[in-house]
């Protein structure tokens, strides 16, 4: 039997802590690790989780602390240091060549070599004998990474660990990248590793698989340790205390009261494009409306069409009572129709630039939909936001995602629009400045916009919608309330042909029960 | 070969191409191996010149050997320092080799007039012998190409190489010594340069200051690397393309001599060429990342 309770402490970090340039990123942080253990990390974004990781990889070299392995001192300065006294990393982003082999990448950096030759026989076989220990029969050690699923991607990221006989092994939010399914697998995966006696440290934002893997969870804050304690003795709420310093019951702003809800701003009937077929939607002011459903059932694909992005094809639309199908951003941006993606990075911001230019790029390049407002006004703007940046100069990139959030929404708020359309508006955004982007939403809704949200996330869907359109294969499957359970979404999202759903808004039943219930994935951390 | 096309070719043409070819081979293997790593070589021109100058002016005085090695430790000086600058100062390659470039021209200009020293009778062997209708100049492109193919495709330095160049941060994180590995595919660049250069002085007889730029080795050799089907930003392709690259570069440049065809003409058809095969490669690689 493998000892998932070992009592004997196999790697001890001991009052690290790092600043980088002058700023104090972790403050004496300690962490203790038993060989089959899972004990997995936690903290918001920012808190330090990625850094200690690094650190504890070799890839940032503490300014104090120590790290000890089997009773052993260790300082890294390199990860092949950290990775010869068998401590392996699988981060976020994968650390693979997707143009290599399988076998090529498992033995990157020590490649088994034969006369002074590598040895590409040895070190194939060896790759598929790991492959086959783990179950994966599907992937061949001569596979190239890029013809591989993100899935198969990180099962040859553990196999490139455990070919170096790793003791230790990090696990930077693993399931993030996952389906479903695909997580379950891992979940499996993660057990057998450690019962073969490996100590797993499992960073992770979803509380659920928090407490279906690990034995103890240690909760980092700012920098600093706040708890470490067993999985089975805590609760997702005390997680989460520990976490944001606070609790969190009062965390969706009441939602619109009937006589709020006013005129029509967007009207689609018989919408159609190459991915969405029959969409009739109507969005009001002052009011929210939530659209669920499956990945790939077109609740992005909606968003982009309403915005012209990727337009309607069949239909008519109308625009504050004037029809109009956009067929470019541009002409949606003109006729008030703002859309905040769920790629910020790539699709939001103009990350090298400033706050202030980034507030100003739509008003800068639609000029005729609202002047670039004023110095004074673009301040308030980000007030409103609640934006905490060090000044209007500060480039976007070093923001928090929250606050880069923020600076999305002010974008469009310069622009003065009346529909605004939000797909996965907190994504990536830590606990904190996700309720800080609720609330404003709320209050963007109570002066009058149309508010549209697009979200994966079922409890803030429920939790902000007045009401809810579930979409399934690329129509709208039924309309449900404000207030309707997980279930109720679900199974709409999942049958195809569903009930004859019921219809109108009806009033707004209590608030929503205290929506975390450790499902919930909070965030992923941003760049150290 | 197998098919004979009437006049173009026959044996003393062929063997023409291939001859033409050697320096700028010797270079393109080289520039290989830096374009893997995601790095560049914009000196090997001058590299060239100063190498023919060092040769024929030291085995005028002294012996062949020493001449051999005076070139080849300038070629391993000159790419240690395009190494270390690249990877230590953390000057883009472009940048960092465009320098040394600057320097070894001042070098050149300063101190050289115009062709200096003389090689000895027994260095010309390697310019111009033959072993039955092979010029040996040849047997050192195949040795050096043999090598560097064996270095990048099966020794762990050359992994190294391609991890380096395909993602420099995923190879760091996978304990390759990353520097390191860029330092030494400029050394080894250098030296493939610094052949090039005695292959040079051999034919020419002499050092000159033109040996090297005349003929635009700089981006003449990346032209045939990119060519060959490596991958500007490293990570893919090999020297077995790069040779290839060099026989197309050299078969066009053959055919147009023949030909008698316009200068002009003959650089835009070179031109198209190289635009032509990358954007295919391109088009390739969509297609796969699709």
């Amino acid at each position: 039997m493998h000892a998932k309770q070992a009592t004997h402490t196999m790697l001890a970090m001991h009052g690290v802590s790092k600043s980088f340039l002058g700023v104090r990123v972790l403050h004496g942080v300690s962490l203790d690790l038993a060989a089959g253990e899972v004990h997995a990390l936690v903290g918001e974004n920012g808190a330090g989780k990625s850094t200690l990781m690094k650190i504890l990889a070799g890839e940032h070299v503490p300014d104090a602390g120590t790290i000890t392995l089997d009773g052993r001192n260790h300082s890294f300065s390199h990860p092949a240091q950290a990775q010869a006294a068998g401590i392996g990393i699988i981060h976020q982003e994968f650390a693979l060549l997707e143009h290599r082999t399988v076998a090529e990448n498992v033995f990157l950096g020590r490649e088994p070599t034969r006369y002074g030759l590598v040895d590409r026989r040895a070190m194939e076989e060896q790759a598929a004998q790991l492959l086959t220990e783990l179950g994966e029969l599907d992937i061949g050690p001569r596979s190239y990474v890029r013809d591989l699923s993100v899935a198969r991607q990180q099962t040859v990221e553990i196999v490139k660990a455990l070919a170096s006989e790793v003791r230790v092994l990090v696990m930077d939010e693993p399931t993030a990248p996952l389906a479903d399914h695909e997580a379950g697998l891992l979940h499996a995966l993660v057990r057998r590793l450690a019962a073969r006696g490996l100590g797993i440290l499992y960073i992770s934002h979803r509380l659920r698989e928090v407490f279906e893997l690990s034995q103890r969870v240690t909760v980092l804050k700012d920098g600093r340790h706040v708890t470490t304690v067993r999985t089975k003795d805590t609760s997702a709420d005390g997680i989460v205390r520990a976490m944001v310093g606070r609790e969190l019951s009062a965390y969706y702003p009441p939602r619109a009261r009937p006589e709020e809800v006013g005129e029509t701003r967007l009207t689609v009937r018989g919408g159609g494009n190459a991915r969405l077929r029959g969409i009739d939607l109507t969005l009001r002011a002052g009011e929210v409306t939530g659209i669920a459903g499956l990945q790939g059932s077109g609740r992005t694909s909606l968003a982009r069409a309403l915005f012209g992005a990727a337009p309607f094809t069949t239909g008519t639309m109308t625009v504050g009572g004037a029809p109009l199908r956009p067929g470019t951003p541009r002409q949606a941006i003109r006729a008030g129709i703002a859309l905040v993606t769920e790629d910020r990075k790539a699709e939001g911001l103009a990350l090298r630039q400033s706050v202030r230019d980034n507030t100003l790029l739509v008003t800068r390049a639609v000029p005729d939909r609202e002047r670039p407002p004023a110095a004074r006004e673009l301040t308030a703007l980000l007030g409103k936001v609640r934006l905490h940046a060090r000044g209007e100069d500060q480039e976007a990139r070093y923001l928090s995602g929250g606050n880069q959030q923020k600076v999305v929404i002010a974008k469009w708020l310069a622009a003065r629009p009346r529909v605004l359309l939000f797909d996965e508006p907190t994504r990536g955004v830590d606990v904190g400045a996700k309720a800080a982007i609720h609330t404003l939403v709320r209050d963007l809704a109570k002066e009058g916009l149309a508010v549209l949200i697009v979200s994966s996330e079922l409890p803030e869907l429920i939790g902000m919608s007045d009401r809810i359109l579930v979409m399934a294969e690329g129509r709208i499957a039924g309309e449900l309330p404000a207030g309707a359970s997980e279930e109720d979404v679900m199974r709409l999202a999942t049958t195809s042909d569903g009930p004859e759903p019921p219809r109108g808004t009806d009033p707004p039943p209590p608030p929503a029960p205290a929506a975390r219930e450790g499902s919930a994935p909070i965030a992923q951390e941003g760049a150290a | 070969m197998a098919a004979r096309g009437g006049d173009f070719l026959t044996l003393t043409n062929v063997v023409g191409i291939l001859q033409n070819s050697v320096a700028l081979g010797l270079v393109a293997v080289g520039q290989t191996a830096v374009i893997l790593t995601g790095s560049l070589d914009l000196s090997v021109a001058y590299l060239i010149s100063l190498g023919t100058l060092v040769a024929a002016t030291t085995m005028e005085d002294g012996s062949v050997v020493t001449g051999v090695l005076a070139v080849l430790a300038l070629s391993a000086a000159v790419g240690l320092a395009n190494g270390l600058i690249v990877t230590g100062l953390k000057v883009n390659a472009f940048i960092a080799t465009l320098g040394t470039a600057f320097i070894l021209r001042g070098w050149i200009e300063e101190n050289y007039t115009g062709p200096a020293g003389q090689v000895p009778a027994s260095f010309q062997h390697l310019g111009y012998d033959r072993v039955g209708p092979i010029p040996v100049s040849l047997f050192l492109l195949l040795a050096v190409a043999a090598a560097l193919w064996v270095v990048t495709r099966r020794t762990r330095f050359g992994h190294h190489l391609y991890a380096t160049g395909g993602d420099e941060h995923a190879a760091r994180l996978s304990g390759v010594r990353t520097r390191r590995t860029v330092i030494a595919a400029h050394v080894l660049c250098s030296l493939c340069v610094g052949a090039a250069a005695l292959f040079l002085a051999s034919r020419l007889g002499a050092g000159a200051p033109w040996a090297g730029t005349e003929a635009r080795y700089d981006l003449e050799s990346i032209a045939a690397v990119v060519l060959g089907g490596t991958v500007l930003a490293g990570g893919r392709g090999g020297v077995a393309g790069t040779l290839g690259g060099v026989l197309v570069l050299a078969v066009l440049d053959s055919v147009f001599n023949q030909l008698g065809v316009d200068p002009f003409f003959k650089n835009v058809v070179r031109g198209v060429v190289i635009i032509a095969a990358v954007a295919l490669y391109a088009r390739r690689g969509a297609r796969r990342s699709a």
